[in-house]
C-alpha cells in the first residue's frame, strides 16, 4: 500500500464522518447549545458581581466544555457500530491506530471547534479582557483536543453496552482532571495577571502525550469491544 | 490458502465448536450450514480476522492472520449479517465512501454502473433510509462487486433477496471463483453454484 492511498484511505474516512455529521447536523447543534447554555447560567444564577464572576469564569468555561464535550463521546463510533459499518472500517487494510485517529479528528472538527469558536463570546458575559479571552481560546484549542482522545478511550470500551453514556461518565471524567487543571488554569492565571505560559506548555504536553497513546489504547479497547 | 486448525470457538461459558480443521484453494468455496445459534457467524467473524478464537489458529498462506494484521485485511472481503449502509448517505455515497475508506477510489460513473448492475440505479441519490431491506441488501452486494479482495467470506448473502437479486448474487459468487477467488458462505438456501471444488460444512450443537 503506498502512502499515497493511506493518505487517501485517512481522508475519506473523516470525509464521511464530516458529511454524517453534517447529515445530522441536531446532534452537533445540541452540544453547542449546552455549552452556551451551562456557561451562561452562571452569570444569571450569581448576579452582576464583576470581580466574583471574573474569578469563576475560567472553571466555568472549561467544566462547561468537558461536559458538553462529554456528550458527544457516543458518537464517535456509536452509531457505526450499531448500523455495521464500524467492522467494515476496521477490516479494511488500514491500521486500526489511524482509523481511531481520523473519527477522533473529524469528531473534534464537528463537536469541539465550535466551542472553541465561540467561547470567547461567553467569556465576555463575565468581564474577561481581551487578553484573558485570547487565552481561553488558546487553552481550549490545546486542551480540547486531548479531551477527544480521551474520551475516545471511554466510548471505545462501553461501546455496545447498557448505560453507554453513564459508564463514559464515570470512566471518562477522572481522567480529564489533569487537562481541566491545566486550561483553566492557564485562563486563572492571565486573569490573576501571571503569566499563563506554563499551564499551556502542561496543556501541549498532555496534548502530544494523548495523541500517541491514546489511539492506541482506544484501538486495543475497540477491538474488544467488536468481537 | 486459507486454513483453519484445530479452531474451538465458546460464547460466554457454551462451546459452540472445536476441533474444527478445514482448509481451501482458489476456485473453491465453502458452503456452511447449522441450526441458528450454532456459531456459523461466530466462525465467518474467527476467518475474517474480527474475533479471535478460543483455541486454534487461522493461517493464511502458511501464516497466521494475527501476524499478518492489515496485510490480511487486503485480501479478504466479510459481507456480514448487517448490512454496514449508513443510513443518512444515499446508494452511491454508501458505496463511493466504502470504498474510497478501504483504499480502492471509486469514480462516480464506476459507482453509477455498479448500481445499475444491482438494480438500484433509479434509487442511487435516495437516502438509504427510504430504501427497503432487500434494496440496502443490494446496496451491500454491490459493495462486494467493487472487492478486488481474493478471499469473500458472506453470512446469509441471500436473505431478504428477490430472484432478480438471488441469480444476480449466485452470477457475483460465480465470477469470482472462476477468476481465482475463494469463498465461504453461510446460507440457509440453496446455492448451487459451480466451483473447483465444493465442501459442505453442518455446524452441530
Amino acid at each position: 500500500m503506498t502512502a499515497y492511498s493511506l493518505h487517501s484511505m485517512f481522508g475519506w474516512l473523516v470525509w464521511r464522518d464530516l458529511t454524517l455529521a453534517w447529515r445530522r447536523r441536531a446532534d452537533v447543534l445540541a452540544t453547542v447549545f449546552f455549552f452556551v447554555i451551562v456557561v451562561s447560567l452562571f452569570p444569571l444564577g450569581i448576579g452582576p458581581e464583576r470581580e466574583t464572576l471574573r474569578t469563576i469564569a475560567p472553571g466555568v468555561v472549561w467544566v462547561a466544555a468537558l461536559l458538553a464535550s462529554m456528550l458527544s463521546l457516543g458518537r464517535i463510533f456509536g452509531n457505526d457500530y450499531q448500523d455495521g459499518t464500524l467492522e467494515q472500517i476496521l477490516l479494511t487494510p488500514q491500521s486500526t491506530y489511524l482509523i481511531v485517529l481520523g473519527k477522533i479528528l473529524a469528531q473534534w472538527l464537528v463537536s469541539e471547534l465550535p466551542l472553541v469558536i465561540i467561547a470567547p463570546v461567553l467569556g465576555l458575559q463575565f468581564g474577561l479582557s481581551q487578553n484573558s479571552l485570547a487565552i481561553v481560546v488558546v487553552s481550549l484549542l490545546l486542551g480540547t483536543p486531548a479531551l477527544s482522545l480521551i474520551g475516545s478511550i471511554g466510548a471505545a470500551l462501553t461501546l455496545g453496552l447498557r448505560a453507554a453514556n453513564v459508564l463514559v461518565a464515570l470512566l471518562v471524567l477522572p481522567l480529564y482532571i489533569p487537562v481541566l487543571i491545566f486550561g483553566a488554569g492557564a485562563v486563572q492565571a492571565s486573569v490573576g495577571g501571571t503569566s499563563p505560559q506554563p499551564y499551556l506548555l502542561l496543556l501541549g504536553a498532555t496534548l502530544v502525550l494523548t495523541l500517541v497513546f491514546a489511539p492506541w489504547a482506544t484501538s486495543a479497547a475497540l477491538r474488544i469491544s467488536v468481537e | 490458502m486459507l486454513e483453519a486448525v484445530n479452531l474451538g470457538c465458546t460464547r460466554g461459558d457454551r462451546r459452540l465448536f472445536k476441533g474444527l480443521n478445514f482448509s481451501i484453494k482458489p476456485g473453491e468455496l465453502i458452503e456452511l450450514r447449522g441450526a441458528n445459534g450454532s456459531g456459523k457467524t461466530s466462525l465467518l467473524r474467527i476467518l475474517c480476522g474480527l474475533a479471535t478464537p478460543a483455541e486454534g489458529e487461522v493461517r493464511w498462506q502458511g501464516t497466521n492472520i494475527r501476524s499478518l494484521g492489515e496485510e490480511y485485511s487486503r485480501v479478504v472481503s466479510y459481507l456480514a449479517h448487517q448490512n454496514g449502509v449508513k443510513d443518512e448517505l444515499s446508494a452511491i455515497e454508501n458505496l463511493r465512501i466504502s470504498c474510497g475508506v478501504a483504499g480502492n477510489t471509486l469514480s462516480t460513473v464506476n459507482a453509477q454502473k455498479i448500481l445499475e448492475r444491482v438494480g438500484l440505479s433509479r434509487q442511487q441519490n435516495l437516502p438509504a433510509r427510504s430504501l427497503s431491506a432487500g434494496q440496502r441488501r443490494r446496496v451491500a452486494l454491490a459493495r462486494l462487486l467493487t472487492s478486488v479482495a481474493t478471499v469473500w467470506i458472506l453470512d446469509e448473502v441471500l436473505t431478504s433477496l428477490d430472484d432478480t437479486a438471488i441469480k444476480l448474487s449466485r452470477q457475483v459468487i460465480s465470477d469470482h471463483l472462476s477468476k481465482g477467488g475463494l469463498a465461504i458462505i453461510a446460507t440457509h438456501q440453496e446455492l448451487d453454484l459451480a466451483a473447483a471444488r465444493v465442501q459442505r460444512m453442518k455446524l452441530s450443537q
